[in-house]
C-alpha cells in the first residue's frame, strides 16, 4: 500500500479472476480461520491454552490465496503465527485446536503447542519459534524438490520482522544459486512483535530485497485474496518451471496483539478499528460475493456451517484428554 | 491374587535395611506408583513405591523393624476382591516371587530403560588393512553415497577443493556435482537447508570445515533438528549427519579449537559420536549416515593422517551406542574418546611399567553413552579417571562420573578424578597451548591418585 511502482513479473497478478465457486471456497477459509483464531483467544482468556499463542486475525487473506494455487505434494512452512496455514492446507480444525490445548488429540499429541504443528499427509512443515530458522528450511524443501526431479514447490512464509535476520539472505543466496523452486512469501502485517516496520527496516521496499541476488520481486495488496491469489499464481508457475524462486511481499495488517500477552502500547487503536473498518479481507470479500448476485442466506449458511466446525474442534479440543504420561518419553529418536 | 511385597535392595551391595516408616496402612487402596513405605540403609533413605494395583493386606514387617534382609516379604497386596485369606503364609518361602515393588527417588514416570543386554563381544570383521582415519572416512561416505540414492554431502569445499582437510578426496568426480555440493561460506544458510531436505526424507552428510563454524548454525542443528520428531509428535524424523574435526588442532588459537561433545552430548534428540581409530570413523560413519536419526560426528584434525588398522570386509559397519574396551586392566577404569584414547593408551603402557593395569575404554559414542561397560568396568577395577581434551567443567568427564556414581558408587575405593584440557580460551603459544592439553604424565598422575 506504500509502495510508489507495481513491480510484478508480468504486471497480471491484479486481474479479477476468482470464479463464483473459488470465491465462496475462499470465503469459506477465510472465516474458517477467523472464527477458529477468535475461538482460540476465548480459549486461552479461559486458561484452557497456555503459554504462546499468535493469532492470525486479519492475514486470511494471504494463506487462503496462495493455498488455492498449490496442489497436493507442494510443501509449506512458516513461523509460529502458523494456525491459518495449517487450517488452510486442509489440517483438520479438530487436530489444530486440541495441539492449542495441549491434548493427546492434537496433531503433535500435545507435545508442539500453538507454535508447533505439522502434517506430513498435508505436507506442512511447521510452525517454528526462532523467528527466520524457517526460511533456510524452506529452501531446504525445495532443494529436495530438485533433488527428486519433481516440479513441487515449496511455500516459505516469514514475517516482516524475520526479514531483518541474516539467514533469510543467506537463503536468498542459496535459493538463487541452486534455482530452487522456493516461493518466498513475505507476510508484511507492519509489526514485528510492538516495532513497525518502519522502525525496524531501512529497506521501504522490502520486496525487491532479493534483487541483488535476481530474486524476482513481486508486491500485492494482502487484504485483497483475488489479487493474492492472481499473484501467486504467477510466482507459483515461475517457480514451477524451474526458473527458481520468487520473493512475494504481501502487505498485510495482524489485528491482535502479537501474542496474547501484547500490551498493545506500540500502535493506536483507531489504527487497528480503521483498517477492520474500510480494509477487512472478508468484508471485502462478502461485498464481492453478493455483487455477483450470491444470497445473503447463502453466506450466513456458510457462517453457521464455519460456526459449527469450530465449535466442534473447540468441544474436541477440551474433551480430548490430556497425552498419555508416557507420551514424555516417546518420539525423541526414532528407535531402528 | 495375592502378591507379596518384597524388601527392596537401594544398592547392589545392600543385604540389609531398615523398614523405616509405612505409609500406608492394612486396607488402603493402592495405585501402581503409590510411596507406601521409606526404607533406610545407612547410606540413604528411600521411598519404595507399589508396581501393581490393590489393596494393603497385611503388614508382615512392623515399622522400626531393623536388620530386615534384602526380599523378605514385608507386606502383602491384595487383588480386588479378595480378603485376608488369601494371603500367602506370612513365613517367607523359598519360592518367593521377584519384588514387586521398588525403591524409587525418580519422578512417578520415570525415563524408560533399555533392557539390560549382555554386552556382546565385538564382532571379528577378519582382515585388516592399514588406513588413515582421512582415507577411512572417505571410503565410509563412498559406500554409503553409492548404496543410498538420497545420501549427499554438502559444505564448504567438499567438492571441486577436494575437501578442506581432503576427507572427500575424489568423492565429486565418483559421484558427480548433485550428490557432492559446495556451498558458500554460510553455515546458517546450508544447515537449515540440509535439515529442511533431511525433513522431506533425503539423508545429507553435512561437513562443516571445523566444528567450531557449526556454532553460526547451533540453532538450526539444536532446535530444528534435534526437536522436530517430539515437537512433531513423531510425525517427522531428520536423518542428517553434522560432521567435521572438532577440539584442538594445532597453533590454530581459541576459536578453532573447542571441543563440542559436552555441547552436543546435552541434547536429547541428538546422536554424537566421537571415533578415534579408522575402524571407529569408518564403522561408525556408516552407521551414522543410515541412522534415521540426526547425528553430530566428531572427527579430530591431527587424527586424520593416523594410520590404524581397519578390516576390509565391504560390509564392515560399527553400532553406535557401543563403546570399545580398548585395553584390559584390573586396576582402573579409564573412560576416553576420540585423540584422548590414544594418549591414554601411552599412558597405561607406562603404567603397565609400574605394575599399574590399566583399563582403557573408548567411548566411540557420546550421547547415547554406554553406561553398561563403564559401569562393569569400575565394578571390576573399583577406581576411575576419565580423560578429555574439552574443558572440565560440565564435561563429559562430569557425566561419566555422576552415572558410576548413579550405578556402581558402592564399587568405588576413591573418589573419580578427570583429566580435561585447561579450563582457559585455548593460548597460541607453542609452550602455553601445550600447558592446555591433557598429556600422558596427566592421566599418569590422576591413576596415581586414584590407586
Amino acid at each position: 500500500m506504500s509502495n510508489e511502482t507495481d513491480p510484478g513479473l508480468g504486471g497480471g497478478h491484479n486481474s479479477r479472476a476468482m470464479t463464483e465457486a473459488d470465491l465462496k471456497h475462499a470465503y469459506y477459509q477465510m472465516v474458517l480461520i477467523r472464527r477458529f483464531e477468535e475461538r482460540s483467544g476465548q480459549l486461552y482468556g479461559m486458561g484452557l491454552i497456555g503459554g504462546f499463542c499468535h493469532l492470525y486475525i486479519g492475514q486470511e487473506a494471504v494463506v487462503v490465496g496462495i493455498q488455492m494455487e498449490l496442489r497436493q505434494g507442494d510443501k509449506i512452512i512458516t513461523s509460529y503465527r502458523d494456525h491459518g496455514q495449517m487450517l488452510a492446507a486442509g489440517m483438520d480444525p479438530r487436530g489444530v485446536m486440541a495441539e492449542l490445548t495441549g491434548r493427546e488429540g492434537g496433531y503433535s499429541h500435545g507435545k508442539g503447542g500453538s507454535m508447533h504443528m505439522f502434517s506430513s499427509e498435508k505436507h506442512f512443515y511447521g510452525g517454528h519459534g526462532i523467528v527466520g530458522a524457517q526460511v533456510s528450511l524452506g529452501i531446504g524443501l525445495a532443494f529436495a524438490n530438485k533433488y527428486r526431479g519433481t516440479d513441487e514447490v515449496s511455500v516459505t512464509y516469514y514475517g516482516e520482522g524475520a526479514s531483518n535476520q541474516g539467514q533469510v539472505y543467506e537463503s536468498f543466496n542459496l535459493a538463487a544459486l541452486h534455482k530452487l523452486p522456493c516461493l518466498f512469501v513475505l507476510e508484511n502485517n507492519r509489526y514485528g512483535m510492538g516495532t513497525s516496520v518502519e522502525r525496524a527496516s531501512a529497506s521501504k521496499a522490502l520486496w525487491r530485497n532479493g534483487e541483488p541476488w535476481g530474486i524476482p520481486g513481486m508486491y500485492v495488496d494482502g487484504m485483497d485474496v483475488q489479487a493474492v491469489r492472481a499473484a501467486a499464481a504467477e510466482a507459483v508457475a515461475h517457480c514451477r518451471a524451474g526458473k527458481g524462486p520468487v520473493l512475494l511481499e504481501v502487505d498485510t495488517y495482524r489485528y491482535r496483539g502479537h501474542s496474547m500477552s501484547d500490551p498493545a502500547k506500540y500502535r493506536q487503536r483507531s489504527e487497528v478499528d480503521e483498517i477492520r473498518k474500510t480494509q477487512d479481507p472478508i468484508d471485502r470479500v462478502r461485498r464481492e460475493l453478493l455483487a455477483m448476485g450470491v444470497e445473503e442466506n447463502e453466506l450466513k449458511a456458510m457462517d453457521e456451517q464455519v460456526k459449527a466446525v469450530v465449535t466442534d474442534a473447540a468441544a474436541f479440543a477440551q474433551t480430548s484428554p490430556e497425552p498419555d504420561p508416557s507420551e514424555l518419553w516417546t518420539d525423541i529418536l526414532v528407535e531402528s | 491374587m495375592a502378591t507379596e511385597i518384597l524388601m527392596p535392595a537401594l544398592s547392589p551391595t545392600m543385604k540389609e535395611g531398615k523398614v523405616a516408616r509405612w505409609l500406608r496402612k492394612p486396607g488402603d487402596a493402592i495405585a501402581a506408583g503409590d510411596v507406601i513405605a521409606e526404607i533406610e540403609t545407612d547410606k540413604a533413605t528411600m521411598e519404595v513405591e507399589a508396581v501393581d494395583e490393590g489393596r494393603l493386606g497385611q503388614i508382615l514387617v512392623p515399622e522400626g523393624t531393623e536388620n530386615v534382609a534384602v526380599n523378605t516379604p514385608i507386606a502383602v497386596l491384595l487383588a480386588e476382591g479378595e480378603d485376608a485369606s488369601a494371603m500367602p503364609a506370612a513365613a517367607p518361602t523359598a519360592a518367593a516371587k521377584p519384588a514387586v515393588a521398588q525403591p524409587s527417588c525418580a519422578p512417578s514416570v520415570a525415563a524408560p530403560t533399555a533392557a539390560p543386554v549382555a554386552p556382546q563381544p565385538e564382532k571379528d570383521w577378519g582382515e585388516t588393512t592399514e588406513i588413515t582415519v582421512r582415507e577411512a572416512l572417505r571410503d565410509a561416505m563412498a559406500a554409503e553415497l553409492a548404496r543410498d540414492e538420497d545420501v549427499f554431502l554438502i559444505g564448504e569445499e567438499v567438492a571441486q577443493y577436494q575437501g578442506a582437510y581432503k576427507v572427500s578426496q575424489g568423492l565429486l568426480d565418483q559421484f558427480g556435482e548433485k550428490r557432492v555440493i559446495d556451498t558458500p561460506i554460510t553455515e546458517q544458510g546450508f544447515t537449515g537447508m540440509a535439515i529442511g531436505a533431511a525433513l522431506t526424507g533425503l539423508r545429507p552428510i553435512v561437513e562443516f570445515m571445523t566444528m567450531n563454524f557449526a556454532m553460526q548454525a547451533i540453532d538450526q542443528i539444536i532446535n530444528s533438528a534435534a526437536k522436530t520428531r517430539y515437537m512433531s509428535g513423531g510425525q517427522m524424523s531428520c536423518p542428517i549427519v553434522f560432521r567435521g574435526p572438532n577440539g584442538a588442532a594445532a597453533r590454530v588459537g581459541a576459536q578453532h579449537s573447542q571441543c563440542y561433545a559436552s555441547w552436543y552430548g546435552h541434547v536429547p534428540g541428538l546422536k554424537v559420536v566421537a571415533p578415534w581409530s579408522a575402524a571407529d570413523a569408518k564403522g561408525l560413519l556408516r552407521a551414522a549416515i543410515r541412522d534415521p536419526n540426526p547425528v553430530v560426528f566428531l572427527e579430530n584434525e591431527i587424527l586424520y593422517g593416523q594410520r590404524f588398522p581397519c578390516p576390509v570386509d565391504e560390509d564392515f559397519i560399527l553400532p553406535i551406542g557401543k563403546a570399545k574396551v580398548e585395553r584390559e586392566g584390573h586396576d582402573v577404569t579409564i573412560v576416553t574418546f576420540s585423540i584422548m584414547v590414544g594418549v591414554a593408551l601411552e599412558a597405561a603402557a607406562k603404567l603397565a611399567e609400574q605394575g599399574i593395569e590399566a583399563e582403557v575404554i573408548n567411548l566411540r559414542t557420546i550421547r547415547p553413552l554406554d553406561t553398561r561397560t563403564v559401569v562393569d568396568s569400575v565394578k571390576k577395577t573399583s577406581r576411575l579417571v576419565t580423560v578429555e581434551e574439552g574443558w572440565p567443567f560440565a564435561g563429559i568427564g562430569a557425566e561419566v562420573a555422576m552415572q558410576v556414581i548413579e550405578h556402581a558408587f558402592d564399587y568405588l575405593d576413591a573418589p573419580p578424578v578427570r583429566v580435561a584440557g585447561a579450563d582457559v580460551p585455548m593460548p597460541f603459544a607453542a609452550n602455553l597451548e601445550k600447558l592446555a592439553l591433557p598429556n600422558t604424565d596427566w592421566i599418569i598422575n590422576a591413576v596415581r591418585q586414584v590407586v
